[in-house]
């Protein structure tokens, strides 16, 4: 009687071993080339949402096959096979046969058989998610969903939108890809630049998990980075995965140039992290971060990336915004800040795109380096329908008041910023902070 | 579109009953204020502690009037706030900014259009 139960906890653990064995299998055949072979069967395909469902049946079959059958030698070409399976099966369902989305699935399914290596259509994919068609606001999430496989659930928080909002912008982006017949092509080398800059200015919302909200949420407008609790800080690892990707895909070029610039700046951001909470979960400013808490391989990879994008002599925005954060990283090799150079790289960076982040950051930079007025000015000549709820204006606003000794104006600027601030430990930085203007 | 905020917290956090450490009076007050100058308060008030609380129903023609809350649960309601905005995600934006949303629970709802 004992040894029966005996055999049989040791049969359930170790078919519960070969379960979790096959589980992970699975889970790592999707999280390393669900991207690859999403990208792969939607291009043969020209439909997104067709190409996903095929894709998760694969999936759902590999989990129960694989704990008895055991897990393939190739996990990604037998999920490529079944799934090419599936979409084959709608298309028989549809009559589909003689349409050229069959032939060409087709003849990949032949070139699977014969060569296991599958062309990398991610970064096509990217561009179509990207498309001017596109609404501005989903594309993040489209890509996320498209090339990580990550579900509504993991990425509408990060977003701060309704779960069921996002899953209907998806399937209307979806729709509109295959209703509109988007090219799964890559760009003309005419369009490339503009192209590639919507798909990295994707990566960089995700980065931010909305970059105006990272920006609200630090009040730092120095700072680009989500100072959050520990959840908002999911699509970070997401966004560094894609912005890499992206300059691997890419030939060497000055559209990769502006690429490794958003690698850049997401890494020297990276490289600030374990220095912007202090011992009691207090939010710490960057120009209070003790600097030698700063990850300095980080910084020294990034500074190496932005010397290699910089040769191409094409600095574009997200160039230009590493630049600036390379200078605020000097602080942990010189000691100190180059203020009056971050003023200038500013400059650079609004005559190529005046955002009102970089306004704000700019005036902020004015009166780090040692011109207070001139940082009144520019903040009072700002106009954006924006500002009334934009955290970082009222923040500045009242940090240049009160270095002009204007204790009142920036008593009632730190409390309009500290209204609309999200982040627990932001408010109780800003509360201390109007607590010692008394 | 108008949105109606709900605030439910345990009554420790609760406005009218700040915690050590964390000045709820002077961030609702913040709040109210930046909600004000951004123009989208329609209405809003804080309630006094659910102990106050008295609960109605007619039921097949009988009275019944109790003390206490609708549902005696941890997190009661303690506030409200309608709004008007553009979109539900900008409702959730001024929803996250406020105090419960780091304690409580905050429920977001369109308001029926008559």
């Amino acid at each position: 009687m004992k040894r029966a139960a005996a055999t049989t906890a040791a049969a359930t653990a170790a078919t519960t071993a070969a379960t979790t064995a096959a589980t992970t299998a699975a889970t790592t055949a999707a999280r390393q080339s669900y991207g690859r072979l999403l990208a792969w069967l939607a291009y043969q395909w020209r439909d997104v949402a067709a190409a996903e469902d095929a894709l998760a049946s694969a999936l759902e079959k590999a989990l129960t096959l694989w704990p008895t059958q055991g897990v393939p030698a190739a996990p990604d070409a037998w999920l490529l096979t079944v799934a090419m399976r599936a979409l084959l099966q709608i298309a028989r369902r549809q009559r589909l046969h003689n349409s050229p989305q069959v032939q060409a699935l087709l003849q990949g399914e032949l070139a699977a058989d014969d060569a296991p290596a599958l062309p990398d259509s991610r970064l096509t994919l990217l561009f179509v998610c990207a498309h001017p068609a596109i609404d501005t606001a989903v594309r993040p999430a489209l890509m996320l969903q498209v090339v990580l496989g990550l579900q509504v659930h993991q990425i509408a928080p990060a977003m701060l939108t309704a779960p069921a909002a996002l899953a209907q912008r998806l399937v209307r982006a979806k729709h509109k890809i295959r209703a509109a017949g988007l090219r799964f092509e890559e760009p003309d080398a005419a369009d490339l630049a503009d192209r590639l800059h919507a798909v990295l200015e994707a990566f960089y919302a995700a980065y931010g998990l909305g970059w105006d909200q990272a920006e609200a949420d630090t009040g730092d407008p120095g700072d680009p980075v989500a100072a959050g609790g520990a959840a908002l800080q999911g699509l970070r690892g997401e966004a560094l995965f894609l912005a890499d990707l992206v300059c691997s895909l890419l030939p060497p070029s000055a559209s990769r140039a502006e690429a490794e610039g958003l690698l850049a700046l997401m890494l020297f951001c990276e490289a600030r992290q374990p220095a912007r909470r202090g011992p009691g979960g207090g939010f710490i400013p960057l120009a209070a971060q003790d600097c030698s808490a700063w990850h300095r391989p980080l910084v020294v990879q990034a500074n190496r990336l932005l010397a290699g994008a910089a040769a191409w002599q094409a600095p574009g925005a997200f160039q230009l915004e590493a630049a600036i954060q390379s200078a605020h990283c000097q602080r942990l090799f010189t000691g100190s800040t180059p203020w009056a150079g971050i003023v200038l790289l500013y400059q650079r960076l609004l005559a190529l795109a005046p955002s009102l982040g970089a306004q704000v950051a700019h005036a902020v930079a004015c009166a780090q380096a040692g011109d207070a007025a001139r940082a009144d000015a520019l903040l009072a000549a700002l106009q954006s329908p924006r500002l009334a709820a934009y955290q970082p204006f009222w923040v500045a606003s009242g940090h240049v008041a009160s270095l002009q000794g204007r204790a009142d104006a920036a008593r009632q600027a730190w409390q309009r910023a500290l209204g609309l601030t999200s982040a627990p430990a932001l408010r109780a930085h800003l509360l201390a902070r109007l607590q010692a203007l008394g | 579109m108008k949105f109606m905020l709900m605030f439910f917290d345990s009554v420790a956090n609760q406005a009218y009953n700040p915690v050590p450490g964390h000045d709820g009076v002077a961030a609702w007050g913040a709040q109210a204020g930046a909600m004000g100058q951004a123009g989208v308060i329609v209405a809003g008030h804080g309630l006094q502690g659910r102990e106050t609380a008295t609960t109605l129903r007619l039921r097949d023609g009988v009275r019944q009037v109790q003390d206490g809350p609708f549902a005696d649960t941890k997190e009661q309601l303690g506030g409200y706030f309608v709004i008007d905005v553009a979109s539900l995600d900008d409702a959730l934006a001024w929803a996250a900014r406020s105090p419960t949303a780091a304690t409580g629970t905050v429920e977001v709802r369109p308001v029926l259009a008559m």
